[in-house]
């Protein structure tokens, strides 16, 4: 080849060396990835063996007790679920009534993206800065005698709406904006005010994509320890709530409560309770993973 | 204004912020005609379109001056509710845009925003069979709009806009998104409805002006990249003998 060279220098393509490089970061990143796997193995691998022998119909039904062979979670398994209703009832209406109001309403200027970012960096403030908030406005703010809260249901519930809701009004906001305005136009050129766009148009589109994050939200409430540890102050419970204004405890502290002590007995009492728990939080996960598949499925159609 | 008048446009000027998209446009909408609207990419007609059921109010930096006569009442008018004038100025869009919702409840969807009350299935019924569409989905009311196929889904449109029974429907494009055999069902289609509504479609293809529309206005782009109002008289003139020259050339083809 006597082509004229365009350019001066060598070129030295050193392909031996390249490959080398190139399989060293395909093995490192490889092995990055199984430390999560290996980890997350070995953790679950350890706690069903532990905890597996210890699940059974008594476990699940029985009050915390003194003697490991009697103890059970009930008063906790009701405590998460009371919590889990109660944090829902606040979250959803007001993190989807955020959502819409800074999606469709709000005009698009500084405050309100000061008002945005804020929302965003909510979403990311340690858990038990909510729990102290929970405890000083809630419990010794609205705790007094006169007043109705104390270290109560309720006032949990309201910390962890105080967490989760920026979890909510996030992806209620991506799911609303994710509808295509050729909805909304639609909707207005048949004479539809602004409320009837968004109920009539925006809503039901937006609806699975709302409730798969509030279902996320709500599993990430209902696995936190610290704010609840910060409302309830740790208390043995031996009945079931009857009403959001009585004392609670919840699976992540009848767990904690376990591990504390020095029995082995209690220790594996606590691997079952995590067992527990995690069945619950991979449940709810798997809800939320079936409607957001059904939902794109719907869509492409 | 002529009794056969039923939109009068008066020097109406668009703006997006500073930019003027629209300039100094006169026009007159005649009653039960269909007015086509015809002119090269970026000429404002469907900015123009939109301004004449304060579509236009919906996108953020968008205002008018002038004056756009519905009825002897300036639309822009303070006192006049934009939901009233789209539901009796009604719109039909470039891509055909059915909600997720089944056939029947897209078309029911308008006369509850209304507040209609009667018999639903009934309106249905005869919106369907106006748009040209029952025959073919009588069957499956309950299906969503999205297993039609695009043609379907833009006479769906149709439906949905007669439903709420406008005085006119605006189409911006309604058949650009669609094959030629779908076209030619909206053109029938449009051709039909004119006997009773009013119908003001833009359109890129000039051979659909000249078969479905009865007066055709001609838009262009000025120096500024403002659009404005050449001319605007009978299709048939327009098409054979037009007053201005850049008309003549634009139809001939001689630019686009």
């Amino acid at each position: 080849m006597n082509k004229d060279k365009f350019i001066t220098g060598n070129i030295n393509p050193n392909r031996r060396f390249r490959k080398i490089i190139g399989g060293c970061v395909y093995i490192l990143f490889l092995l990055s990835t199984c430390v999560g796997i290996i980890g997350l193995g070995l953790l679950i691998f350890d706690v069903l063996k532990e905890g597996i022998p210890w699940i059974n119909w008594q476990f699940l039904t029985d009050f915390p007790s003194r003697d490991p062979k009697e103890a059970g979670l009930l008063s906790a398994l009701f405590g998460t679920i009371w919590l889990m209703f109660l944090t829902a009832l606040f979250t959803v209406p007001i993190g989807v009534g955020a959502a819409i109001y800074l999606e469709e309403y709000a005009p698009k200027n500084l405050l309100t993206r000061v008002i945005e970012i804020n929302v965003s960096n909510l979403a990311g403030v340690p858990s038990i800065v909510y729990g102290l908030l929970g405890m000083g406005i809630f419990v010794y703010r609205f705790g007094s005698d006169e007043m109705f809260l104390d270290r109560v249901l309720i006032a949990g519930a309201l910390t962890l709406s105080l967490l989760v809701l920026p979890i909510v009004i996030l992806a209620s906001r991506e799911s609303i904006r994710a509808v295509p305005d050729s909805y909304r136009q639609g909707a207005y050129a048949m004479g539809a005010d602004k409320w009837q766009v968004i109920k009539g148009a925006v809503l039901p589109s937006a609806f699975s994509g709302i409730l798969t994050g509030t279902i996320l939200a709500m599993s990430r409430a209902i696995g936190e320890a610290a704010p609840v540890i910060a409302i309830t102050a740790l208390v043995y419970i031996t009945y079931i709530p009857a009403h959001p204004f009585e004392r609670f405890t919840v699976l992540p502290i009848q767990i904690f409560n376990w591990v504390a002590r020095p029995q082995d007995d209690f220790r594996s009492l606590a691997a079952a309770g995590i067992i527990v728990l995690l069945v619950i939080l991979l449940t709810m996960n798997a809800i939320a993973v079936f409607l957001r598949n059904k939902y794109q499925t719907r869509s492409e159609e | 204004m002529a009794d056969s008048t039923v939109i009068s446009v008066k020097g109406l000027n668009v703006y997006y912020e500073d930019f003027q998209a629209v300039k100094d446009v006169d026009m007159e909408i005649k009653r039960e005609s269909v007015t086509a609207l015809i002119g090269p990419s970026g000429c404002g007609k469907s900015t123009y379109l939109r301004c004449l059921n304060r579509m236009n109010d919906l996108i953020m930096g968008a205002s008018i001056q002038g004056e756009v006569l519905f009825e002897n009442r300036n639309i822009y008018d303070s006192n006049v509710d934009a939901t009233e004038i789209r539901s009796r100025i009604g719109m039909v869009f470039q891509k055909p845009n059915p909600f997720p919702k089944s056939i029947y409840q897209n078309i029911a969807f308008g006369l509850k925003v209304n507040g209609f009350s009667g018999d639903m299935e009934e309106a249905v019924e005869k919106s369907l069979k106006q748009a040209a569409l029952w025959d073919e989905v009588k069957d499956r009311l309950n299906d969503s709009a999205f297993t039609l196929s695009g043609g379907q889904q833009q006479r769906l449109c149709i439906a949905r806009a007669l439903a709420v029974e406008p005085e006119v429907i605006l189409m911006d494009e309604p058949a650009s998104a669609l094959d030629p055999i779908a076209t030619l069902a909206i053109e029938d289609l449009v051709r039909e409805l004119k006997t009773d509504y009013t119908i003001v479609i833009v359109t890129h293809n000039m051979q659909q002006a000249a078969r479905v529309s009865d007066e055709t206005a001609f838009f262009m782009v000025g120096e500024d990249r403002s659009g404005y109002l050449v001319e605007q008289d009978d299709t048939q003139k327009i098409f054979t003998n037009p007053t201005h020259q850049r008309t003549e050339e634009y139809i001939t083809g001689r630019f686009s």
